[in-house]
């Protein structure tokens, strides 16, 4: 296979990262990142990036927030229940 | 973390959605009270604008319940949710037209070059370095200097963990572009986040 520049490996990181590709291609990427110090770097500040966001706070809806929403599902859902039958 | 909404054990997404359909509301107020973190973080992360992510978020359900007889089960509820509010929150941004992204100061021309500038190892545990606070707005800050158009995507892909078919899908766009600016998110992203957390000092090249 052809040499791997860093220009070559950093357009394909998704796929490296994602672990995307076979395991030959990763292999021959592998050795350019064991090799090259600036990808080296990279790949590994990627994934902490990644990784940072992922862990990002899931929080609890404002309360406001949370009460405006169910107060307008409650209306549309009042909107669309059937009439209740005819009285006989 | 909060557990994956997937857990079957404690929620059942397509017997809710069935209840739901037949006009149990009691099952859609279940599956609103199940993502409606979710929706409202994405709709956050997208508009990065409160009032508009709480209109979205709003829409996002109302639209659902609306139009929950044409969600015919070929993909996750969630995904289906997810592209109304996806679609709900670039609606809002063409409407404000504000692009705040910073202008390009930094490269990150990924077309035909692939341009890193900031290349040095972080510190150990940034996240122990920040409170829960000050790490969130790092995390926001950078985020917004990203074009919508690569935020949306690194929000569906790495934040809420689609797929990147599930996010092409959501956003109509090709798998291909789906990656390209995935890869340009990520990226950029990297180097905002390097400024903040590279390790200073004698041992900033301590990877040589």
């Amino acid at each position: 296979m052809l040499l791997v520049t860093c220009k070559d490996f950093l357009r394909e990181l998704n796929e490296y990262l994602d672990d995307l590709v076979d395991p030959a291609t990763k292999a021959h990427w592998q050795a350019h990142v064991d090799e090259c110090p600036n990808c080296f770097v990279i790949v590994d500040t990627t994934k902490k990036t990644m990784q940072i966001y992922k862990g990002m706070d899931q929080q609890e809806l404002p309360p406001d927030i949370k009460s405006r929403l169910w107060q307008a599902l409650e209306k549309k859902m009042a909107d669309r229940r059937p009439p209740p039958p005819p009285q006989t | 973390m909060t557990p994956t909404p997937t857990a079957p054990s404690t929620f059942d997404e397509t017997a809710l959605v069935l209840r739901a359909k037949a006009g149990d509301t009691s099952a859609f107020s279940e599956l609103v009270s199940h993502y409606e973190r979710k929706i409202y973080r994405l709709a956050k992360n997208i508009t990065r604008h409160d009032e508009d992510a709480e209109d979205v978020l709003q829409e996002a359900f109302l639209k659902a319940y609306q139009h929950l007889d044409r969600f015919e089960g070929n993909s996750k509820f969630y995904t289906w949710l997810v592209r109304i509010a996806v679609n709900e929150a670039l609606m809002k941004l063409r409407k404000r037209k504000t692009d705040r992204t910073v202008p390009l100061d930094e490269p990150v021309e990924l077309g035909e070059d692939v341009v890193q500038r900031e290349i040095a190892v972080w510190d150990d545990n940034p996240e122990e370095r920040y409170s829960g606070e000050e790490m969130k707005k790092i995390l926001e800050d950078a985020l917004d200097t990203l074009k919508p158009d690569f935020r949306t995507v690194f929000t569906l892909r790495d934040i809420e963990e689609l797929s990147t078919e599930e996010t092409a899908e959501a956003l109509g766009i090709s798998v291909a572009a789906v990656k390209s600016r995935l890869l340009r998110a990520r990226l950029a992203l990297r180097e905002k986040l390097t400024r903040q957390f590279k390790r200073t000092g004698g041992d900033a090249f301590g990877y040589l």
